[in-house]
Order: structure tokens, then C-alpha cells, then sequence
């Protein structure tokens, strides 16, 4: 049984609808991955999930709550969201960004206790981003700047976070750096993660739990080991691929065939069988 | 400001001439509603003269008849300023916005009508009573210099003239030349008295020999317009990739300046400031025949053309005998559309 | 600033305990506020020992203190800095302190750093109604004057936000839009009035919408005073909105920040503030725009010390320019907002030319 779910959920943009009738379980103390080709609806049902979409029908659950009637800063305590690309004012430092993530717990005459200095310090510290903190945002790499925000989101103090691709437009080492200290958030903290990932391997490998997503409905959900397969990636994607276990982390491993890869399987056999001619004589 | 700009041009690509082959005739309707305008505008005035006597007025003209002598003395220099100055007024935002790719630019943003504004100003607090025509000579420099200080400054530091700075460069130059333009008025009474017509724009008054002095300037930068619209749509996309298709985009910005100011300087000083035009006509040309600028820079012209006969007619006839200036009337018109077209376009 | 240690937050928080609250403002910010109050008080001192009637400083000091009434002049003294100096020079710095609030407020709610208080349409509401008050309605007491300013700046700020409103919100950039377009509508109409006006009057009110605190008396200081201590504590606890506005709309929902409520609560401060400026002053411009500029600079982008600074600073900068605009040409004198456009533009194009993103 999970806390956070959404039953019959119908997403539109304008009269544009993108989900329709949709349930989903997130799973409790697991991180989630939403997967799927561009447009499928993944980061609309985040969205959806969290509050920055209102439903056309259905609705998203917490605790057999509906979010949107709980008090705007109830669920912030409860579910914290990074949307995507976030952009912090000019000049504004780490220090001063984490800060905000103490936004719900605050009120108009107290708007800075202990605790909400301590649990910054916390999540800049968790982060890594101490030794950054004076620094403006803006004057961040990249990996350092996600993980700024992640710290905000942290800061937040709630047992959901949401990630709406936090890896798209970081180098491959700043990505999976991000993805290890999410990966350390849900393993130590406990906090429980759902991520839209636009890399179906990096979901392979630090994902407990899939939803593969395609036209708005979900295709497969479950344990990666058990529903990434190679009907699976074509049902979504639309592509032949093989699946073969990560050599790493023995997670499955996606690798697209594409026309070269053919090309250069038919060069292989057509090798192997030189090689058998010259044995043989 | 430029990410929305950037918006805006990615969702013109729909448009309502869907099809290449109606744009020219389209064109040419167009055309034949300008002319129509304009004849209707001249039967209207003082006294209402009928089509058939304009009709002969302009094409069989008798020197004995009152009303002959009206139209071609005073109704048609003005009707035909009105035109130029609309179609130069149009053609000058429109470049002006793919230049900057700002659709918020127009030639008020420029440091143009605020350099006229003051020059004017200047030359009616120094020499007292000038005729319309030393206006004229004053409001083209002072629209020169305007425009060639907001060039120098919005390219000077580092990154050049982007279009952010140029806007900014605009506004900024544009309140300050105002706050001399304003401390000349206030402090003296008789210049106020003159030029208040002025500086709200009007139409009122020119005369054929005004016409044809500032005329030419207008004309070569409708030529120019035309000439210069290929590398404007290119540039619109983005200086990277006009520098990627092997422009100049250096030399395209600095001809398109001369253009505008050709333009927009040879409409202020035949009318005075007039706002919206540039503004509101290359959007709704964009809505209708798509973002290339060989496309765009004619329908603007005909329709700035229409767009400022139509409210000096309407000018003329609202508050009868008196007349409103022009350039109240277009922001009348104006500012609704604007707010509207902000309603239903802007979606974010 | 290099010496800091980077883990020490950069800020200092202010605690009570009983009542219960706390509040947080950037370490820098003490220290500039001071020194802005220092340099303030004496450009007051030297404005109010400057004019027709020349008062030495150190009397001014000692009239205002009220110490030296044994002076052979104390009477005149007396009678020139209480009566007409000092309460102008009061409510230009409450007037900058006013403006410069609101357009931090401003470019705050609308992310954009060239918003100024005007853009939702303040100025020109109030314009539209004072220039109809003293070209049209001339037999009218000179008192209705503010009040008609004040209600046209507060009827076209909310018809503003009520045309950008479209399914349940207006982005900020729909707000420039309209705020743009709405503002050129109503100055036709001003012009209108510009146009067939009395000449006598029609100067007037030139004078009047480039702003000026010429003649003003403890009455506008009080009203404006009174106006202030009603919004300043409300726009200074809104602050850290401001903040989490900054971040976008959806990371300050995913924050538990309902935004549109937030958002109108802002911009109603800020007209209201910008609002009771233009009523007893005019339009004085660029000072909304500079000062929230300069202090962003010297104490940072949050809100908590940007908003009282910023009033000092704009506080500041309407005095100084007040006395500038007395002396420039004296014995006459440059009403208040040229002086502001003259210093303000100038600044803004040397940002321009330095800035780095251009």
C-alpha cells in the first residue's frame, strides 16, 4: 500500500489533454523513476502529482488526502518538487537559496528560527555545497547548481521529493553525481524520490521502482530487473534494442541495435565465418 | 524580455495566408482598400465634398473651383502624408522588431521620436515661430542623433549591440532627453503653447512643399526596407545562426539603423510623434503572412498606410469642427488592440 | 566579504521572543543603512541652510534641536526651516522611500529589474485624473488634488491586473504587456486634456506629472507619513514572498506558496505605496528603478534588506535631487523628477554599458 497515488487523474493543458484516467501507486521509502519517449505525459504526472497541475478529473491522493484540499503549506511540508531548469535570481548566494527551502515552516512574524538555520546547515552540508555557500548561484558549474537546488528542495524538510528531469543538460560525471546523492538521500534519509529521467539506463540502475510511460497511459511498472525488457523498450520507445545486465551494477542495461549496430552485427558474423574458413583450412 | 521574444517569433509560424500563391494578390487587394481609403478620406472635412468631384479634382483639375482648390491644396498633401508617414512608421517597427527581436520595439523606443520631440522643442524655444518646414529639418536631426546615441551606447561594452541593450539603451536615453524636453516647457509658457499640437502628432496643416521635402527620405527607406528584408529575417532568427548562414550581421544592423531612421526620422519630422503604428501593424501583418520580412515589409506599408488614414478621418470627424491630433487618435485605437492582442497571445 | 567563512551564513537574524518572531536580513545591511542615514542627514542639514534666505548649518542644527532661541534671528530661523523647509525635505525622503519600496516590490514580482512602480499603471491614473483636476476642474479646492490622484493611480493599478487576469492568473509578462499598452491609452486621453487646455493651467500640470514637492506642508508629510506606517511593516513582512517568488512560479508552489493571492497581495502594496507618493508629489520617476538597482549591489538580492534599504536609499536620492533641483538654476528651480530622470538615466546607462550578459 502507498500514501501517495493518483486515481483516475485526467491532465490537460488548456483543452489539450495529455492524461486521461490514469491511476499509479508510488511506492513508500523507494525511489521512482517516470520514463517514456518526449511527450508520453511523464513530467505532466509529475506535475500532476504535486500540485503544479490541476486535474480535470481524478485526482492525486496523499494518505487518502486529496492534495488540493490539503493547505497549500501542509503538502509543502509533506511533498517538496524540483521543477525543471530552475533559474535563481542574479547574485543570489547557495546559502541564501537553501534558505528558501524553509518557506513552508515559516509564518509572518516567525520567519527565521534555530531550526529552520539548523536544517539549512543540514542540507547544504548533505549536499556538499557547504564550501559553496557564500557563492552566487549563477557562478555555479553546472552539478554544483543541481545540487544547490536539491539542497532547497532538502531544506524543505519533506518526506517526497519530486524531480522533473534533474539531470537533462549536465555532463555525464555531473549527472550521475546528482543521481549518487539522490541515490544517498533515499538510503539514508529515507526520503522517498520520484524522478522523471530521460535516460532509461540511469533509471535501470538507480531506480527501485519504473513506470514506463507512452501517450499519456502507463505501459509497464514494476522492479526494473523485471519490466525493462526488450518488448518493453520497443512497446515505448519504438526501438530495437538488447537488454544486458550493466557490468557494474548487474541492472539491465539498454543497448539500442539503431542501423549500425546491425550493420556492424552482419560485419561480425560475416568475420566469424572467415575466421571458420581459415581454421577449417 | 528576449526569451519571450524568441516565443512570440517560434508561435508566428501559423499564419492565415496559408498559401504562397495568395500572398500577392492579397497584396494587391490590400492596395486597392489603401486607395480606397484615401479617397474616402479626402471627401471628408469642413465641408463634405462628393467622390465625383474628387474624382475630377485630381484628374481633371479646374483652378476656378473652391473646392478643386481644397483638395489639392490642402486634403490631398494630407491625406498622401498620412500614408507615407504610416507605411514609414510600420515598415520601421517592423523592422525594428525583427532587428531586436523585441516585440515590444518601436521607433519611440529608439530614441527617435524623444531626439525630435526635443530638437522641435529646442527650435521653437530659441527661434520662436518657425514654419512647419524648419520643424521638419530640426526633427530629422534631432531624430538622427537620438537614434545614433541609443545605437553608440546599446553597442559599446562588451557582447556589442544586442538586443536587450538596444531596447534598454532606447527607453533609458528616451526619459532622459524627455526630462530636458520637459524642463524647457515648463519654464517657458509660449514654447508649450506652440508645440502642444505638435508633440501629440498631427497631420494638420502639411502642405505639398512639406510633403515633398521630407517625402524622398521616406521613400529611400521604404527602398531600403525592401531591399535589406531577406537578411532582416535572418537576422530575426537569431544573430548565431544569421552568423552561421555567412551574414554580416554587423553591416545589417548598421544599414537596418539607417533604414529606420530614414523612416521613422522622415515620419516624425513631417508629423510629429506618433506612436502605436509601428507597433500594431507588424504584428498583425506577422499574424497574417508569417515572419518573412519580404512579405512582412510591404503589407506593413500598405497597412500602416490604411491604419493612419482611417484614424485621422476619424480624427478629424469626432469631436467636429474640432479635430483631435492623429497621434491621440491612433493610441485610442491602439491601446485596446494592444491589451487585447497581449490577452489572447500571451500564454504563459 | 573574502574573509567570511563560507559555512557562516551570511546574514544576521533579528529575534524577540515574546512576542514570537524572528526575522533575517543580509550582514551588510546595518552598516550601509547607517551610512545612508548619515549622508541623508546632511544633505537635509545643507538643503534646508540653502535658499532665498541663507541659514548657516550649524544654525540649522541648533534651530532644529531648538537650542538657540537666545539668537537674534531665531524667530525668521524658526519660521523658515519648520514651516517651509524642513516638512518639503521630509516628505521627499518619505516620497523616494515610498517609490523606491514599491518598485523593488515591483521588479520583484515581475522578475524583471527594469519594472518600476509606474508600470502598473500609477502614474498614469494619477496623471489622468490630477491633469483633469487642475486643467478642467479648476474651481476645485487645491486639497481634492491629491485625493484624485490617489484614486486614479489605485482604480488604473487594478485595472491593470484585472485585464492581464486570464485562467485564474496574470504571468508577469502579461502584466508588462498590458501595463505597457494601458498606460499609452489613458496618456492619449491626458493629452487630450494637454492639448485644449488653458495655457496657464496646462503648465501646471506639466509641472505636476514631472513631480515636484515645491510648496508642500506638514499636512502631506503627515498623510504620507500616516499611508506608510500602514504599508512599510506590511510590504517588510512580505518580504520573504518576494524571495520565493524569485525562484519561479512553480518552485514557489512547490514551496507551499499560494502565488496568485501572493502575488496581488504584493502589487497591491506596491501600488499603494507608489500610490500615496504620486499623490502629494507627482510622478517623480527613475527613482522606483535606481534604487532598488543601487542597493541590490550593496546588500544583495534578498528582500528582507532590500526593501528597507532601498526606502533609505530612495529616501535619500528625492532629497538630494530636491536640493540639486533648487540650486541648479536658482533662483528659480528644476522641479524634483527632472533632477531624479537626469542622475537617475545616466547610471542606469553606465550599468548598461559595464553589465557582463548584456
Amino acid at each position: 500500500m502507498s500514501q501517495l497515488t493518483a486515481r483516475n487523474l485526467s491532465l490537460a493543458y488548456e483543452n489539450n489533454i495529455i492524461i486521461e484516467n490514469l491511476s499509479v501507486d508510488i511506492p513508500d521509502g523507494k525511489i521512482t523513476a517516470l520514463v517514456g519517449p518526449n511527450g508520453c505525459g511523464k513530467s505532466t504526472l509529475l506535475r500532476g502529482l504535486s500540485r503544479l497541475l490541476k486535474a480535470q478529473s481524478g485526482g492525486a491522493v496523499l494518505d487518502g488526502q486529496d492534495i488540493w484540499k490539503l493547505p497549500t503549506k501542509a503538502l509543502a511540508k509533506r511533498l517538496g518538487i524540483l521543477p525543471q531548469g530552475p533559474v535563481a535570481p542574479e547574485g543570489l548566494t547557495v546559502h541564501e537559496l537553501v534558505a528558501q527551502g524553509r518557506y513552508p515552516h515559516q509564518s509572518w512574524f516567525q520567519q527565521w528560527s534555530r531550526e529552520d538555520e539548523r536544517i539549512t546547515r543540514e542540507a547544504l552540508e548533505i549536499t556538499g555545497v557547504l564550501e559553496f555557500a557564500d557563492r552566487p548561484v549563477d557562478t555555479l558549474s553546472g552539478g554544483q547548481r543541481q545540487r544547490a537546488w536539491i539542497a532547497m528542495t532538502l531544506a524543505q524538510d519533506s518526506e517526497y521529493i519530486l524531480l522533473d528531469e534533474p539531470t537533462t543538460f549536465l555532463d555525464m560525471a555531473y549527472q550521475i553525481e546528482v543521481l549518487d546523492l539522490l541515490h544517498d538521500l533515499n538510503l539514508e534519509r529515507g526520503k522517498i524520490i520520484v524522478m522523471v529521467l530521460h535516460d532509461l539506463n540511469h533509471a535501470c540502475r538507480y531506480a527501485d521502482h519504473l513506470v514506463a510511460m507512452c501517450g499519456g497511459r502507463i505501459v509497464a511498472q514494476g522492479d526494473p530487473m523485471q519490466v525493462v525488457t526488450e518488448e518493453m523498450v520497443q512497446e515505448v520507445f519504438g526501438m530495437e534494442c538488447r537488454i544486458m545486465p550493466d557490468p557494474v551494477t548487474g541492472t539491465p542495461m539498454v543497448v539500442p541495435l539503431g542501423r549500425s549496430a546491425k550493420l556492424a552485427r552482419q560485419l561480425d558474423l560475416v568475420n566469424e565465418c572467415h575466421v571458420r574458413v581459415l581454421a577449417s583450412a | 524580455m528576449t526569451a519571450h521574444a524568441a516565443k512570440t517569433a517560434s508561435s508566428n509560424t501559423t499564419r492565415i495566408l496559408g498559401s504562397r500563391a495568395l500572398l500577392l494578390p492579397g497584396l494587391l487587394l490590400c492596395l486597392v482598400l489603401l486607395v480606397l481609403c484615401l479617397l474616402w478620406s479626402i471627401t471628408l472635412g469642413a465641408a463634405d465634398i462628393s467622390p465625383e468631384t474628387v474624382y475630377t479634382a485630381l484628374f481633371n483639375f479646374d483652378s476656378t473651383s473652391f473646392q478643386h482648390l481644397i483638395i489639392q491644396t490642402v486634403r490631398l498633401p494630407r491625406v498622401l502624408s498620412g500614408v507615407i508617414v504610416g507605411a514609414s512608421l510600420a515598415v520601421a517597427g517592423a523592422i525594428m522588431q525583427g532587428l531586436t527581436r523585441n516585440p515590444l520595439a518601436d521607433s519611440g523606443i529608439l530614441g527617435i521620436n524623444s531626439g525630435a520631440a526635443f530638437a522641435v522643442v529646442l527650435a521653437v524655444f530659441i527661434m520662436g515661430d518657425p514654419p512647419l518646414s524648419v520643424y521638419a529639418v530640426f526633427g530629422l536631426i534631432g531624430a538622427a542623433v537620438g537614434a545614433g546615441l541609443v545605437f553608440t551606447i546599446g553597442s559599446m561594452g562588451r557582447g556589442g549591440a544586442t538586443p536587450l541593450k538596444l531596447t534598454l539603451a532606447g527607453i533609458i536615453l528616451t526619459s532622459f532627453i524627455s526630462s530636458f524636453t520637459t524642463a524647457i516647457l515648463i519654464s517657458d509658457q509660449e514654447t508649450l503653447d506652440k508645440i502642444r499640437f505638435w508633440t501629440a502628432g498631427s497631420l494638420s496643416g502639411r502642405e505639398m512643399s512639406l510633403l515633398a521635402q521630407t517625402a524622398p527620405l521616406m521613400i529611400a527607406g521604404l527602398v531600403g526596407a525592401v531591399i535589406i528584408s531577406r537578411q532582416v529575417t535572418t537576422i530575426s532568427l537569431g544573430d548565431d545562426i544569421a552568423r552561421g548562414l555567412g551574414q554580416n550581421t554587423g553591416w545589417v544592423k548598421i544599414v537596418a539603423a539607417v533604414v529606420v531612421v530614414l523612416l521613422a526620422g522622415g515620419a516624425v519630422s513631417l508629423a510629429g510623434p506618433i506612436g502605436f503604428v509601428g507597433l500594431v501593424v507588424p504584428h498583425v501583418v506577422r499574424f497574417i503572412v508569417g515572419v518573412d520580412y519580404r512579405w512582412v515589409v510591404p503589407y506593413s506599408a500598405i497597412f500602416g498606410g490604411i491604419l493612419v488614414t482611417v484614424a485621422d478621418v476619424l480624427a478629424r470627424v469626432i469631436i467636429r469642427p474640432q479635430e483631435l491630433p492623429v497621434g491621440v487618435m491612433m493610441a485610442i485605437i491602439g491601446a485596446p488592440f494592444f491589451i487585447w492582442l497581449a490577452r489572447w497571445k500571451v500564454k504563459r | 566579504m573574502t574573509a567570511h567563512d563560507p559555512s557562516k551564513p551570511s546574514w544576521i537574524t533579528l529575534r524577540a521572543q515574546r512576542p514570537p518572531f524572528s526575522y533575517r536580513i543580509d550582514r551588510r545591511v546595518p552598516l550601509v543603512a547607517l551610512a545612508i542615514i548619515a549622508f541623508t542627514l546632511v544633505v537635509l542639514v545643507l538643503s534646508i541652510s540653502f535658499g532665498e534666505y541663507d541659514i548657516s548649518p550649524l544654525e540649522v542644527v541648533r534651530t532644529i534641536l531648538n537650542v538657540n532661541q537666545d539668537h537674534p534671528d531665531y524667530a525668521n530661523y524658526a519660521l523658515v526651516v519648520h514651516t517651509f523647509r524642513l516638512p518639503r525635505i521630509v516628505l521627499a525622503f518619505l516620497v523616494g522611500a515610498a517609490l523606491a519600496t514599491s518598485g523593488a516590490i515591483m521588479q520583484g514580482v515581475t522578475r524583471n529589474p527594469l519594472a518600476d512602480p509606474f508600470l502598473l499603471g500609477v502614474s498614469a491614473g494619477a496623471g489622468l485624473t490630477a491633469v483633469a483636476v487642475i486643467v478642467w476642474f479648476k474651481t476645485l479646492p487645491v486639497s481634492v488634488l491629491p485625493w484624485a490622484a490617489f484614486g486614479g493611480a489605485i482604480i488604473a493599478s487594478i485595472l491593470i491586473y484585472v485585464l492581464a487576469w486570464k485562467q485564474g492568473s496574470s504571468t508577469p509578462i502579461r502584466l508588462i504587456l498590458i501595463g505597457v499598452a494601458l498606460q499609452a491609452g489613458i496618456a492619449a486621453i491626458t493629452t487630450v486634456m494637454l492639448l485644449f487646455g488653458d495655457i496657464q493651467a496646462v503648465q501646471q500640470a506639466y509641472v505636476w506629472l514631472t513631480g515636484s514637492v515645491y510648496g508642500r506642508n506638514w499636512e502631506h508629510v503627515q498623510a504620507l507619513g500616516g499611508w506608510l506606517l500602514i504599508f512599510m511593516p506590511v510590504a517588510l513582512l512580505s518580504a520573504r514572498s518576494l524571495n520565493v517568488l524569485g525562484l519561479g512560479d512553480e518552485t514557489a508552489k512547490g514551496l507551499g506558496m499560494r502565488v496568485e493571492p501572493q502575488r496581488i497581495l504584493l502589487l497591491l502594496i506596491s501600488a499603494a505605496l507608489a500610490a500615496g507618493a504620486v499623490a502629494v508629489s507627482g510622478t517623480i520617476g527613475f527613482v522606483g528603478l535606481v534604487a532598488p538597482h543601487v542597493t541590490r549591489r550593496l546588500v544583495g538580492p534578498s528582500h528582507e534588506g532590500l526593501l528597507p534599504v532601498s526606502a533609505l536609499f530612495g529616501g535619500a536620492l528625492v532629497v538630494l535631487s530636491d536640493l540639486i533641483g533648487r540650486w541648479v538654476i536658482s533662483p528659480s528651480e528644476l522641479p524634483v523628477g527632472i533632477v531624479t530622470a537626469m542622475i537617475g538615466a545616466p547610471y542606469f546607462l553606465f550599468l548598461l554599458v559595464r553589465s557582463r550578459h548584456g
